[in-house]
């Protein structure tokens, strides 16, 4: 076989690389200003408040400079980006009140089938905005706010004001202030106190105009003693030039809550993901991340935890797949800002045909916070001679009653297991498919069994052609 | 080459010479195995016995420099371990490899649907599976840990005759299966693999010590020295090299070259 090209080999494995014509009613002008920002909260009819807080948070995007400790960034280009576009001009929440195109879409993901199994609520995030919202009766009834970011800021200005931007503060990273200046859509979740939501809350998420950022913004707020887990699958269209995706991800868990917040990203090898997600977890509070990441050309995501209150239990599941021409940069961070706290971080990454996956973790516990307890384990599993992992985790106690444990593996598709299989008349290529489903099975079984089956779908076709 | 089946033995090893990292273990080592024949293969450390069993499953790393093994007529060199498996040779492994995350059970379904070819019924599958675990006394949770992930030594061994009974292999060859098992367990293995036998079966047990073949009688016992086979008889000359060792082989045939 000749080498083929990354864009080649997407496009012979790209499943859902379609896309259709846009019919955007309003698309800004490339580039970002402060012209644009105020512009584009004009136009959401957003509270003052809101406006100075994005054209506060662009004038920290301009003044930092570019992260130069992860995954090459040198090629985005601000000045070539749409920053917003909105596709229809107001939220629907019934399936009939979807413009027809975008159905089409979400019929090739599979959302009304995935709702009429499971579904408590949709959001579907298409371009910037959020065109469909349903939610279940009961749900209301219980007081579970479920909508979109824009039309949660719109309908419980007090809610979002009083949580927004205090656990990703708008100048604690470049790109955690480029998306507090430009952000729309994302997710408004609001649990009450005691409330345990029985089904997963999803949406689906999805990139369609060349070039355009996307720049959600999801916030949960889990009150006291109440359940939540949010599902989030991503699939984007190819395109031929580079898309910057830049969301930002913020939860609160009250005392004796519990939020689980489940990520599959399957973006299309031109897209930058960089991502700011983090929880604060308050006493006997758990807060969970599983987070799985295919495509992409580079992403950077370290989902976080801020274990902010005594017996507070995080944990974060992080699963990378690095092909041809990507870069999976991804981990976690567990801060302990309380005794008696506890986290496990475990991360999976696979690399193929020169893919390349980096762990890059942090466990910082700080002085007081005794009889703490965490727990790291990484294993990256590389197909093939070209393929390249790195680990780089740091571990900051300052504290001494703590029990930290950390371990790490890399190893290869190798030989050995493979001639195993193959001795038990396994064919080769079905072999290495179940040595890597097995390598994943500790993130996977954690997964909703629609998700499950979709992500082992997806590597398969990664699979392919990755041995011989 | 093809031989007409049915009038041949059922394996056939002739004049086989096998390289690892471009030293030659192998050195012309011939055998026949009839259906229903159980052989076994005795010789020191070094002697190249594991590497006669890796190289006769087509394992990547044995390249074989000469030679031919006919598996029911045909020369099966040219073939992939898999395409071989799913003729009808076994191996039993000395060190079976641990897969995470693949259960036994899931392994093991795989393995019988990829050698008879077609789809197994779970009905079936799942009777096959508990009688065959029952004959080796494993405990049912056995099934539904991953592939000889954190297994004892001795469950390794059991999971590999286990296999051998679930696929029922024309020819089975076993490589060192008593190794590092304790004598309960020995008895349960060997009892096991004599008990998974059927009449058409060849073995070929490949051993260092003499204690195996108390509990599974064979028939033809072959000497492999310096990566040749030097001397071929009956049981007794098993109870001749256990009680004589090998240093009397290494008298009469001289101590090889370059294997330790």
């Amino acid at each position: 076989m000749t080498a083929k090209t990354a864009s080649e080999i997407v496009s012979d494995t790209y499943k859902w690389g379609f896309h259709d014509d846009e019919e955007a009613l309003y698309k800004s002008k490339k580039g970002l200003s402060h012209r644009l920002v105020a512009e584009i909260s004009d136009m959401k009819g957003e509270p003052p408040w809101m406006r100075e807080l994005r054209l506060k948070a662009l004038d920290h995007f301009l003044a930092r400079p570019m992260p130069t400790w992860g995954g090459d960034l040198s090629q985005i280009d601000f000045d070539d980006i749409y920053y917003y576009v909105k596709v229809t001009d107001r939220d629907a929440r019934n399936w009939d009140d979807v413009p027809a195109y975008i159905k089409r879409t979400f019929d090739k993901l599979g959302i009304p089938e995935a709702e009429r199994k499971f579904l408590a609520g949709v959001g579907a995030q298409y371009d910037s905005e959020v065109v469909y919202h349903n939610i279940r009766e009961d749900l209301k009834t219980q007081g579970v706010i479920f909508l979109g970011m824009d039309q949660g800021l719109a309908e419980y200005p007090d809610i979002v004001r009083e949580y927004f931007g205090t656990v990703v503060p708008a100048n604690d990273n470049k790109f955690a202030a480029l998306n507090s200046a430009v952000w729309s859509g994302g997710s408004f979740i609001y649990v009450p106190e005691g409330v345990h939501v029985q089904v997963p809350l999803q949406a689906y998420f999805r990139i369609n105009s060349e070039n355009m950022g996307q720049f959600e913004r999801t916030l949960i707020i889990a009150e006291p003693g109440s359940f939540v887990h949010y599902v989030e699958g991503c699939t984007a269209p190819i395109y031929s030039t580079d898309s910057l995706h830049s969301a930002v991800v913020e939860i609160i868990v009250k005392e004796g809550a519990r939020v689980r917040y489940t990520t599959i990203q399957n973006w299309s090898n031109n897209v930058y993901n960089l991502v700011t997600k983090r929880m604060k977890v308050y006493a006997n509070g758990v807060g969970e991340w599983v987070d799985g990441n295919l495509g992409s050309k580079l992403t950077m995501k370290y989902p976080a935890v801020y274990l902010m209150g005594p017996g507070a239990h995080g944990e974060i599941l992080s699963l990378a797949f690095a092909g041809p021409g990507q870069h999976q940069d991804a981990g976690g961070k567990v801060i302990h800002g309380a005794p008696n706290t506890t986290s496990t971080i475990i991360s999976k990454s696979i690399s193929k045909g020169g893919g390349r996956t980096s762990y890059r973790g942090q466990v910082k516990v700080y002085p007081g916070c005794h009889d703490v307890k965490s727990t790291v384990r990484c294993d990256a599993l590389l197909l093939d001679e070209d393929s390249r992992s790195d680990t780089y985790p740091y571990i900051d106690i300052e504290e001494e009653r703590v029990t930290i444990g950390h371990e790490a593996t890399v190893s290869r598709v190798g030989d050995e297991q493979l001639f195993y299989l193959q001795s038990r008349g396994i064919e080769e290529a079905e072999a290495a498919k179940m040595i890597v489903n097995g390598f994943v099975e500790p993130i996977v079984k954690e997964l909703p069994m629609e998700y499950a089956v979709e992500l082992n779908r997806l590597i398969e076709l990664q699979m392919e052609g990755a041995v011989g | 080459m093809t031989r007409q089946t049915g009038q041949d033995p059922l394996f056939v090893v002739e004049d086989l010479h096998v390289s690892v990292e471009g030293k030659e273990i192998l050195k012309g080592v011939d055998l026949s195995v009839e259906r229903g024949e159980v052989h076994a293969l005795m010789g020191p450390n070094g002697s190249g016995k594991s590497t006669l069993a890796n190289a006769l499953m087509g394992h990547p790393r044995y390249e074989v420099t000469k030679g031919r093994v006919f598996f029911k007529g045909e020369n099966i060199l040219g073939l992939t371990p898999d395409q071989r498996a799913r003729k009808g040779l076994f191996l039993a492994l000395q060190y079976p490899t641990a897969i995470p995350g693949v259960t036994m059970v899931n392994f093991l379904r795989a393995s019988l649907k990829a050698v008879r070819g077609g789809d197994v019924p779970v009905r079936e599958f799942r009777a096959i599976l508990k009688e065959t675990m029952e004959l080796l006394k494993m405990d049912e949770s056995f099934a539904r840990r991953y592939v000889n992930d954190g297994f004892s030594g001795g469950e390794k061994k059991r999971a590999e005759v286990l296999q051998l009974g679930i696929l029922r292999p024309e020819m089975a060859v076993m490589d060192e299966t008593d190794s590092g098992l304790d004598i309960d367990a020995l008895r349960t293995v060997a009892e096991g693999v004599d008990g998974l036998m059927g009449p058409g079966m060849g073995v070929l047990i490949i051993t260092h010590y003499q204690r195996i073949l108390d509990y599974i009688k064979p028939d033809i016992v072959h000497v492999l020295f310096g990566g040749r086979v030097v001397k071929s008889g009956g049981p007794e000359l098993a109870k001749e090299l256990e009680a004589k060792g090998y240093e009397w082989i290494a008298e009469e045939h001289g101590v090889p070259e370059g294997v330790s």
